[in-house]
């Protein structure tokens, strides 16, 4: 018990001289781990070949079976991040993240056993389960430190973080498909080795966030940091209790604003291959499509930190008012594009739109401090994810359904995402209309000062 | 290796491995991931 007090949050504050900048390694430690949730369709092909290591014999897994693996995930991460938020918050980071090492690295642990034992239970209970809740709380673990860290750019430090979550897929896929090729034998295909070896990685990576994360002492301030004098409407310097926060309508406005933008762009993101190969047929191979899904990824990445960042200075409502308006232009004008064949501008389009993605999901951590102050973010966080899960299946249930029914009634493929794009401008419309409603959370519903301190453990 | 805790502040070289430690592989996986994009423009 002694020894896991070091876990402790009181463990964890940071002495005099310590440098910020040590906290966004920390947090990318555990975004980059977790973002190979991205990337774990490179082990599906695989592993539908246990048995038959050439090709699928009778008793292999089927690639719909093995789906589930990745959807248990995401599910689980959003369930977790909700549930557990308030637990991350008081507890602090470092025990956390700690958990977070255990349960990502375990999940694999347990995977390799059920691949080894030809199990899909176990996988879907390591990777799915165990491994999901590692997702759920590595995600939101560093979020409110790094705002309290850099109350200054709280939106170019969470789009730090957030961006390593987007870059964690661009390691984890060459990665395993080396691992792989190392492990792979004539009776193994190597996937239950590369999940060991994943899961040690993985945990050992994030434990070191773990160690070397800190939160700020009570009281603390950069240097030469002045709040504002005059607080902005927008810009909350009380605190909102994480379920009293899910009372107000500004957290389900944010819910939609953060739902719609993802949905548009999740959509786009898991059919992008398919659909430049049938918008330009005979121009786009699959080895160029997945070209374009390698850049698709860059820009989901970068446009992260760039979002993010440019939120500290044009304000959160306004960076949501550009992804809507600019969105909405932009998804208009691909079935033009793809019409007049100028794949050029049918790909920038796209490029700005999933940069735009990207932007929405680093964007909404410093938005909820905005509106609900920095004491709870984490835990409020948390529970906004869960609009992520249910754009995680209208998105790509959207461009799936409608682009067959199109094909059904006689559309040629390369105009059969015409409608989706029409549909998706309309969702950003929504999205405009929700956005442009945040209103400054009602004094009702702060926390009184002393709550706060009792909260935070400072007499 | 000890990081900082005790005071007397963060140093250069922990700033230099500690950033090094996550930007190498993020590099990494960017050039990996660059090098398969440019299949886009042959």
């Amino acid at each position: 018990m002694g020894l896991l007090s070091i876990l402790d949050r009181s463990h964890t504050i940071a002495k005099p001289g310590f440098n910020r900048w040590m906290v966004p390694p920390a947090a990318l430690c555990i975004h980059l781990c977790i973002g190979q949730v991205y990337a774990f369709s490179v082990f599906n092909l695989p592993m539908t070949k246990l048995l038959g290591i050439t090709k699928s014999a009778p008793g292999d897994w089927k690639l719909t079976e093995l789906g589930w693996i990745f959807s248990i995930a995401i599910f689980v991460l959003g369930f977790s991040a909700a549930l557990l938020g308030r637990w991350v918050e008081e507890g602090g980071p470092r025990r956390t993240m700690f958990a977070a090492a255990l349960c990502f690295g375990g999940g694999f642990l347990v995977s390799a056993l059920g691949v080894w034992v030809h199990q899909l239970w176990l996988v879907y209970l390591g990777y799915g389960l165990l491994g999901g809740i590692g997702l759920g709380l590595g995600y939101i673990a560093p979020v409110s430190t790094l705002i309290k860290w850099f109350p200054d750019r709280p939106g170019m430090a969470t789009g730090m973080a957030i961006m390593g979550f987007g870059g964690g897929a661009m390691i984890a896929s060459p990665l395993s498909v080396w691992l792989m090729s190392v492990f792979s034998t004539p009776t193994h295909v190597g996937v239950a080795k590369t999940f060991v070896v994943l899961g040690i990685v993985y945990a050992i990576f994030m434990l070191v966030g773990s160690a070397i994360v800190r939160v700020p002492a009570p009281g603390w301030k950069p240097e030469g940091y002045v709040a504002p004098a005059q607080p902005k409407k927008l810009i909350t310097t009380r605190d909102v209790y994480v379920y009293q926060a899910l009372k107000t309508p500004q957290f389900w406005l944010i819910w939609i604003v953060l739902c719609l933008n993802v949905t548009a762009g999740i959509g786009v993101l898991g059919q992008a291959s398919a659909m430049s190969q049938e918008m330009f047929p005979g121009r786009v191979t699959a080895a160029t499509a997945g070209g374009f899904v390698g850049l698709l990824s860059i820009f989901n990445m970068a446009g992260r930190f760039f979002w993010a960042s440019t939120s500290d200075f044009i304000g959160r409502k306004n960076t949501y008012f550009v992804f809507f308006v600019l969105g909405f232009v932009l998804y208009s004008l691909v079935p033009y594009f793809g019409g007049h064949g100028n794949l050029p501008l049918f790909v920038l389009c796209f490029l700005i739109i999933i940069s735009m993605y990207g932007g929405g999901f680093a964007t909404v951590p410093a938005y909820l401090k905005d509106m609900f102050g920095t004491r709870y973010v984490g835990a409020i966080h948390g529970w906004l994810i869960t609009a992520w899960s249910i754009a995680g299946v209208l998105g790509p249930v959207l461009v799936n359904y409608i682009r067959q029914y199109q094909i059904e009634s006689g559309v040629p493929k390369a105009h059969a995402y015409n409608v989706t794009m029409y549909i998706m401008a309309g969702l950003l419309v929504v999205g405009f209309i929700a956005n442009f409603l945040i209103r400054a959370v009602d004094d009702r519903h702060h926390m009184a000062i002393e709550t706060v301190d009792e909260a935070v453990g400072v007499a | 290796m000890a990081f900082n805790n005790n005071g007397d502040g963060t140093t250069t070289l922990e700033l230099v491995l500690a950033w090094g430690f996550v930007g190498i592989p993020l590099l990494w996986g960017i050039y990996e991931t660059l090098v398969h994009a440019m299949k886009l423009f042959h």
